[in-house]
């Protein structure tokens, strides 16, 4: 049951990702070209997300506890740190080479173009890499 | 102008998500940490508590398909980006993502929508990443190739 809802919750999220163009990275690159032919569509995608979550987090908070768990599993840090900022930098290097962040490159894996496929393949060896050499904590 | 009607309504199919996710199972929705918590399970058989995000994941690829079949959208065309490139900038989208701890998705929707100052600089800070680096590889691209 659980796992037919997550099936379902991916499966919405991966069409509002289609429907506003933002599995072709194309768009994406339109929006982060802002000395050329810009686009704003990005924006609008993240205003209608943004909004919508916003509200829907205030209102299902004053629960105490999910309709399905036991707790609400919110990110534990606050500060600002080094990971953060350099984290951010790499990663937005990486989108702006190709168009494509994780969302939209795993939905866009349908049409299983070379480049998509190639750099799925490249971001989870680079999860895992990161993973296996990462400083213990 | 064009499609911002689409623009908005994927938006907010995607925040309906996001906040179903939340109400059920009081979990963030980032792309970014599903896909690592898959890889970890795999990697420490710790399956059974983890298919949940295999299943999320491969609904993104069943939406997209869906949303094709069922709007007759014509599909993207194939980037014309060197291979080479993907494979730098998927290398980059990994290891950055865990790094900061987040994507798009996860300090982008999530964050920003819980007010979070972290999620809100990492934004900020990706997305001024994204532009410097098109606006460097078009300066690239004019003067040498």
């Amino acid at each position: 049951m659980n796992i037919l809802i997550n099936f379902l919750l991916g499966i919405l999220f991966g069409a509002g990702l289609t429907i506003s163009g933002m599995t072709d990275p194309e768009n994406i690159i339109a929006f982060l070209d802002i000395t050329g032919r810009w686009s704003p569509n990005l924006i609008f995608v993240m205003v209608g997300a943004i909004s919508v979550t916003a509200i829907g987090y205030r209102i299902i908070f004053f629960r105490s506890q999910p309709i399905l768990n036991t707790k609400f599993l919110l990110p534990p840090k606050k500060s600002i740190d080094r990971p953060l900022l350099m984290g951010a930098v790499i990663f937005g290097i990486g989108w702006g080479l190709n168009g494509l962040c994780p969302g939209p490159a795993i939905a866009g894996l349908f049409y299983l173009y070379e480049n998509t496929v190639y750099f799925v393949i490249s971001m989870l060896l680079g999860i895992i890499g990161y993973q296996l050499l990462k400083p213990k904590t | 102008m064009d499609n911002v009607v689409l623009a908005l309504s994927g938006g907010v199919m995607i925040g309906i998500s996001i906040i179903l996710n939340m109400l059920f199972f009081g979990r963030i929705t980032g792309i970014s940490g599903i896909t690592s918590g898959a890889l970890i399970a795999l990697k420490s058989k710790a399956l059974h508590p983890n298919i949940w995000r295999f299943l999320f994941l491969l609904g993104l690829i069943v939406g997209a398909g869906l949303t094709h079949f069922l709007f007759a959208l014509p599909l993207p065309n194939e980037p014309d980006r060197p291979v080479a490139v993907a494979i730098v900038a998927g290398l980059l989208v990994g290891i950055g993502t865990q790094l900061g701890n987040g994507c798009t998705s996860g300090h982008g929707v999530c964050g920003i929508s819980r007010l979070s100052t972290r999620s809100l600089v990492a934004t900020i800070i990706f997305t001024a990443s994204a532009m410097i680096t098109v606006f460097l590889n078009k300066l690239f691209l004019e003067y040498f190739l």
